[in-house]
């Protein structure tokens, strides 16, 4: 009796999250299906850069997308430093492939009912180890994912969405990842030393980076030439 | 006072010694231009090494004119106070040497007025060389590499500065430098009151200068906070100050702004004292001096 | 006749050396004043004094009634000096060196006048070449040129034929005679040559370790008509047996090895002579000079042989 009620109950559980899991995998192709439509955008944003070893102005950037992969982010009037990151870790790319989508849970985020879904590829030698996923059921957008890659630590990206959450596309993307500290090599040039206090307790702490980009504008599904990309 | 600075102007540039001090800065600039020009990336890759794992490096932007001059000014502020030492250590003595002090010292022209031309003299060389450094190494740099924004390696941080908030700051640094260096022009000008030939003088300035720096290089928390404040070697740096902006709380530089612009400004005094100690006891001891060459 | 340097009790020593010791003199104007000595004996030491290179240890200096020390300026607006070796800038021309120094004396002179300066000492040719191909001699009278430039009351020229040809030395003196008579300056001029000074000099001063040995007229000093008289005889005994009963034992001033060395005035030395002849002395050499060489030289004690004839 117990043997069987156990199996039961273990056939329950088993049968639950396989419906879990359909859910979730259907929920992330719906998501995928909204992300689909657009094709290629071209936005205008302000890249803010917030890294403890970098000190950099606002920059003016051009984000450029082309489907399934292509992302490019590019200062109109200067340098900007990419997190790598940022790049190789946009949605679509995330969403790529095949993989397991399983059923985390719920969390409450501003006051809307949030999903959260792991992502798990099929391939296991893919770089992306595992991905969480915070979805906004009502509107199938993604607010928050968090990576973890066998390369290049783990990263998490934040969307806020507007004028454009029809198109999947947000107005502000906050992007997070892990550095290592800089330290310039030894040797290369004398630095003026103005006597203040080095802040050395911050920069073993701080090893998280930030990068967060506002966007202004997108033009989107009117072609974009592959030469952008290179 | 006008007459004698043009004497001594007219003096220093009539010398062919002169013309090897710009020379040597131009061979200098060219070199470390048609360096960088062929195999900048590697010197590029070596300075963002620490940062090329997380961030996509675009070297090719990064190599610019405003670049080139930063590194140029790196390294060359290191080699030219030879060259300011090898005027304004001849200053006296070599005209000691060549017998003309006397001359010059029977003429109805007080030593001091003397001194002061002849200082004045040398500061004007300095810019003047400063001057051509930056026609040079920043403005060739920037036809040849052309300009964008400037990246540049600080010991722990990378700073950047938009192309269009570099341009004053450079104007600043070579302003700092010629105080930097009329710094080594003092201190040469006064050993050349001791000495009868101007090698003494000028190898001794080099030697000074660079022991001082290695000192005010060292990492050595004894001399930290003891002598290296001290040493004007330790502020000869502060030009690179005006690269480094401040930055708001979200991280972003601030345009046209300096990072510490008191710490520059004390480094200028300290530079500005040593300038008036040097010249002031060179013209006491010039003036109790027996002309015996 | 007014004073156009006045020196008193100046010194200089350096740390135990005493280059001057306690040294007064007396320039008038118009003289061409000789300052005599040996190598070493203080001359340039003096002169460089004067000319405020050196400060003194010790004493006074008045150029033109004025104080060197409080008016030192207005004092070298009217002098003119080479000191020493003639050292200019080689590197540039004669010309740019001499308007060089033209504009440091205070005063706007022409390049007409520069150049009419350059002509004077027989430079104008020269004047575009750079002083490095110049001979010592076109050196020396650049030098000259510049320290004339702004026409000064007082010339100061240290050693100015040193190392120069006959012509050269000859050149230099005339000049001296000129700027002295023709151009009213007043001159100082040192060597440690007699036979240079003797010949211009009106004045002179001769100092030795220092210090003052004389100084006055050299008429005055030397008086022209004493000789030194150097007698030489077969029977030196004799000769000094006859010499002794004679009125002329005064005028013996020292004996040495043989031969007898006398002081007298010009006009007697014929009746000396005639007195030798009388008494049967048989003269070997009788040589009468009154160079003003030996004395110079006995009296810097550089000379020992006729040392005594001073005392």
């Amino acid at each position: 009796m117990v043997n069987r009620k156990l199996f039961l109950l273990i056939s329950f559980i088993f049968l639950s999250l396989q419906n879990f899991a359909q859910d979730a995998t259907a929920l992330v192709q719906k998501v995928k299906a909204k992300l689909d439509q657009v094709n290629n955008y071209e936005a205008a944003g302000i890249m803010k850069t917030n890294v403890s070893f970098l000190k950099v102005p606002e920059a003016q950037v051009t984000v450029y997308f082309k489907k399934p992969d292509k992302l490019k982010i590019k200062n109109d009037h200067g340098i900007s430093l990419v997190p790598k990151g940022a790049v190789s870790i946009s949605l679509n790319n995330l969403l790529k492939g095949s993989f397991t989508a399983l059923d985390a849970g719920n969390e409450m985020i501003d006051n809307k009912k949030i999903r959260i879904i792991k992502l798990l590829p099929v391939d296991e030698n893919a770089d992306i180890v595992l991905s969480t996923l915070y979805i906004d059921e009502t509107s199938l957008l993604i607010v928050k994912a968090k990576t973890t890659t066998r390369e290049s630590g783990s990263y998490e990206v934040e969307m806020y969405y507007g004028k454009y959450a029809s198109y999947a596309l947000p107005d502000k993307v906050v992007f997070t990842f892990n550095t290592k500290d800089y330290k310039l090599p030894k040797g290369i040039t004398f630095d003026y030393d103005d006597g203040s206090k080095k802040k050395t307790e911050n920069s073993v702490n701080n090893t998280k980076g930030k990068v967060e980009i506002n966007y202004s504008s997108y033009i989107i599904n009117k072609g974009l030439p592959d030469s952008v990309f290179q | 006072m006008w007459k004698l600075l043009q004497i001594e102007l007219f003096k220093i540039f009539k010398r062919p010694r002169t013309y090897i001090s710009f020379g040597a800065i131009a061979a200098m600039i060219l070199i470390i231009q048609l360096g960088l020009k062929f195999d900048g990336k590697s010197y590029l890759q070596l300075l963002m090494s620490g940062i090329s794992d997380s961030f996509y490096v675009p070297y090719e932007m990064i190599l610019n004119g405003y670049l080139v001059a930063f590194v140029i000014l790196n390294t060359l502020l290191i080699q030219v106070p030879l060259l300011i030492a090898l005027v304004a250590g001849d200053a006296i003595a070599g005209e000691a040497n060549m017998g003309t002090l006397r001359l010059l010292v029977t003429r109805p022209v007080s030593r001091t007025q003397l001194m002061l031309a002849k200082f004045a003299a040398s500061v004007i060389y300095t810019v003047l060389l400063l001057l051509w450094m930056a026609l040079l190494a920043l403005f060739l740099s920037m036809l040849f590499f052309g300009t964008n924004d400037m990246i540049i390696a600080r010991n722990d941080v990378m700073e950047q500065i938009s192309r269009n908030d570099i341009m004053w700051r450079y104007i600043c640094a070579f302003g700092y430098a010629s105080v930097a260096l009329s710094t080594v022009a003092a201190l040469a000008f006064l050993l050349s009151v001791f000495a009868e030939n101007s090698i003494g003088p000028i190898v001794s300035t080099i030697s000074i200068v660079i022991v001082l720096t290695i000192l005010s290089e060292m990492k050595i928390p004894l001399y930290d906070n003891t002598v290296k404040p001290y040493l004007f070697t330790s502020h000869m740096l502060a030009w690179k100050g005006f690269f480094y902006s401040k930055a708001n709380n979200d991280g972003q530089t601030i345009k046209g702004s300096i990072e510490n612009l008191p710490a520059i400004l004390r480094s200028l005094g300290v530079l500005l004292t040593y300038i008036f100690l040097f010249v002031a006891s060179a013209i006491f001891v010039f003036n109790k001096k027996d002309i015996l060459s | 006749m007014a004073s156009i340097v006045r020196v008193s009790h100046l010194s200089k020593h350096f740390s135990e050396i005493k280059a001057v010791d306690d040294l007064s003199f007396t320039v008038n104007a118009g003289d061409i004043y000789g300052f005599l000595g040996q190598n070493g004996a203080g001359k340039s030491t003096t002169i460089r004094m004067l000319l405020t290179l050196i400060k003194p240890t010790d004493g006074q200096i008045e150029i033109f009634g004025m104080n060197l020390q409080t008016q030192r300026k207005e004092i070298l607006k009217q002098v003119g000096a080479v000191i020493e070796r003639p050292d200019l800038y080689k590197y540039l021309t004669g010309f740019e060196n001499i308007s060089m120094f033209a504009k440091m004396s205070g005063e706007k002179i022409s390049k007409k006048k520069l150049m009419q300066q350059l002509e004077q000492v027989g430079l104008a040719e020269r004047a575009f070449s750079k002083v490095q191909t110049y001979s010592l001699g076109m050196k020396q009278r650049l030098g000259i040129a510049i320290a004339l430039i702004n026409n000064p009351q007082l010339v100061i020229l240290d050693e100015p034929t040193n190392g120069l040809d006959p012509q050269g030395i000859a050149d230099i003196r005339n000049l001296i005679l000129h700027l002295s008579k023709n151009e009213k300056k007043t001159v100082i001029v040192s060597s440690h040559l007699l036979s240079e000074i003797e010949l211009i000099a009106n004045r002179m001063l001769i100092v030795d370790k220092g210090k003052k040995i004389v100084e006055g007229t050299v008429d005055e000093l030397f008086d022209p008509a004493e000789m030194i008289l150097e007698l030489q005889t077969v029977n030196h005994e004799k000769t000094l047996a006859i010499i002794n009963n004679s009125p002329w034992k005064n005028f013996l001033q020292k004996q040495l090895t043989e031969i007898f060395f006398f002081k007298m005035n010009r006009k007697d030395i014929p009746a000396f002579n005639n007195f030798l002849v009388h008494n049967g002395v048989e003269v070997l050499s009788f040589q009468s000079r009154h160079s003003l060489e030996d004395y110079f030289l006995s009296l810097t004690s550089a000379n020992q042989h006729v040392e005594t004839f001073t005392n």
